[in-house]
């Protein structure tokens, strides 16, 4: 269960997938290491998924999904190494395991992160991305964004096209290989990708009501399970 | 709306992390090296204030300017409490979050800053749930317990947290018609009253400060509740800085793991000295500054 209070507001979602038998239950994996993590384990219980926090390779076994939260990047990379967390989350991801990603997130899930190449990252998604891309807290926005995107099913297309997007000292993707997918530009910006079972924003869409994306992750991971 | 998700955006993505005191670009380097999620730039550390006296104002911001030129995470600084051209100044050199502090010299016996007009946002302190309520409705988008700043005791941040998470539960004890007397008794907006009543909890980010110097302080914070710590004095003024900050780091995360706290509190060498909070006089505690 979410040691934090605010999950009150999500009692029942909680209550729903809490009370469902465990072999039932479809079991995320939200990095816990630091950041706002909590937000996507409410995001997640509203979509009916079982988040489980993650803070160390014990905590990331029996798992359906994973989420990469929104934080500050240099100190989860740090944590993932030192808690020798890296190579099993590189290894789920790349078995195909589904995984949603924001902001922080996406730094650590890419390629190559420009300007700070010293940095750990998982290598997993073919993109090189650039830290606060849009520059410091002053030039952070919200921006309804068109999501353009192959995942999602015609009607959800129309009914979430117009994306409430959060950006919060945001990285941006400058380089895309050539499976990767643009789910969300603005002018000539990418700001959201997908490469085959990974997904990731460089906005916030768990500080929003807009339930798309942790949707698309249940989704994704109620199938991934049913492989097993 | 969409300035409120940003400015209390950011305070969510610091969750769960350590924001340290810096006051030169070395020490900012090895904070952001050990894992701190932001700094906080600043002249003296608390218990250097604390030592020297004088008046405590507002950073250099040409050594603001110089920290967030060598790190890449969040960069804070400390204004007065009530002085509304510093946070503008602030505001124009482009730092992340502005602390309006009681670490400084109060510069406005009566009125705090108003944040609302505002774009960076504001963190400020408060000892109790009618404090930090008060904070909230001028604006601040965070909160951090006062503590006493440069103990290294941590007791004063203790108090702080039980009592805000005690007023908390009261509040949510009470019956409709009980809520307005409740807000008047502690000096609260209804409004905030109501949402905090509704929430079960401060409608805003909050982090411990004032006072933690150890691993253990660390975590115990974050066991009564607190979404993160500040830490002061407590890292520069150890023996071993870059391991110190470095375990408390690690204690955040892994704050409910006895085991790896165990672990982690080993070999870090010698903690801050630290003082009784008795033996300060009551007119030099800084939580009283501010109400």
């Amino acid at each position: 269960m979410l040691t934090h209070l605010s999950s009150i507001h999500f009692q029942q979602a909680i209550q729903t997938v809490e009370n469902t038998p465990k072999q039932e239950q479809v079991r995320i994996g939200v990095l816990a290491l630091q950041g706002a993590f909590l937000e996507h384990c409410l995001a997640l219980y509203a979509a009916g998924a079982k988040p489980v926090e993650l803070r160390s390779l014990q905590d990331m076994e029996n798992l359906h999904g994973l989420c990469l939260p929104g934080g500050e990047s240099t100190v989860m990379a740090k944590l993932l190494v030192q808690n020798a967390m890296l190579q099993k989350l590189k290894c789920l991801i790349t078995m195909g395991m589904p995984v949603f990603a924001t902001c922080a997130g996406l730094i650590l899930l890419s390629r190559k992160i420009i300007g700070f190449e010293n940095q750990v990252c998982l290598n997993c998604l073919d993109v090189a991305v650039s830290r606060n891309a849009f520059g410091r807290q002053k030039e952070s926005f919200v921006e309804n964004l068109e999501i353009t995107c192959p995942i999602f099913s015609e009607q959800d297309r129309e009914e979430h096209c117009n994306f409430p997007a959060v950006f919060i000292r945001a990285p941006q993707i400058m380089q895309i290989g050539k499976n990767v997918k643009i789910l969300a530009r603005r002018k000539d910006q990418i700001l959201a990708v997908q490469e085959k079972n990974m997904v990731a924003t460089a906005f916030h869409p768990e500080l929003t009501e807009n339930l798309l994306f942790h949707t698309w992750l249940y989704k994704k991971a109620q199938e991934y399970k049913k492989l097993f | 709306m969409s300035k409120e998700v940003l400015k209390g955006g950011l305070a969510q993505m610091l969750k769960g992390g350590v924001i340290m005191d810096v006051t030169n670009e070395e020490q900012a380097v090895i904070a952001q090296e050990a894992g701190a999620c932001a700094v906080m730039a600043l002249e003296r550390v608390p218990s250097d204030i604390r030592k020297e006296g004088g008046v405590a104002r507002m950073a250099d911001p040409s050594l603001v300017k110089r920290i967030m030129d060598c790190v890449s995470i969040p960069v804070m600084a400390k204004v007065r409490i009530g002085h509304n051209t510093e946070a503008r100044i602030l505001e124009e050199l482009g730092v992340d979050y502005i602390d309006e502090s009681e670490v400084l010299t109060p510069a406005d016996d009566r009125f705090h800053i108003n944040k609302k007009n505002f774009t960076v946002p504001f963190v400020c302190g408060a000892r109790n749930l009618g404090e930090a309520l008060r904070r909230i409705a001028e604006g601040a988008c965070m909160i951090r317990t006062k503590g006493e700043p440069g103990t290294g005791n941590v007791i004063e941040a203790v108090r702080h947290i039980r009592m805000v998470n005690e007023e908390i539960r009261a509040l949510c004890a009470l019956q409709d018609d009980e809520v307005v007397y409740f807000c008047k008794e502690h000096a609260i907006p209804l409004h905030l009253g109501l949402e905090t009543r509704r929430e079960g909890r401060l409608p805003v980010v909050n982090f411990a400060a004032g006072g933690i110097a150890t691993p253990a302080d660390a975590a115990f914070m974050m066991e009564l509740g607190c979404d993160g710590v500040f830490v002061g004095s407590g890292i520069f003024k150890s023996s071993d800085p870059a391991r110190q900050a470095k375990a408390i780091v690690e204690a955040v995360t892994h704050y409910n793991d006895a085991k790896k706290l165990l672990e982690i509190s080993q070999g870090l060498g010698t903690p801050m000295l630290g003082i009784e909070i008795s033996a300060i006089a009551p007119h030099d505690r800084m939580q009283e500054r501010g109400w």
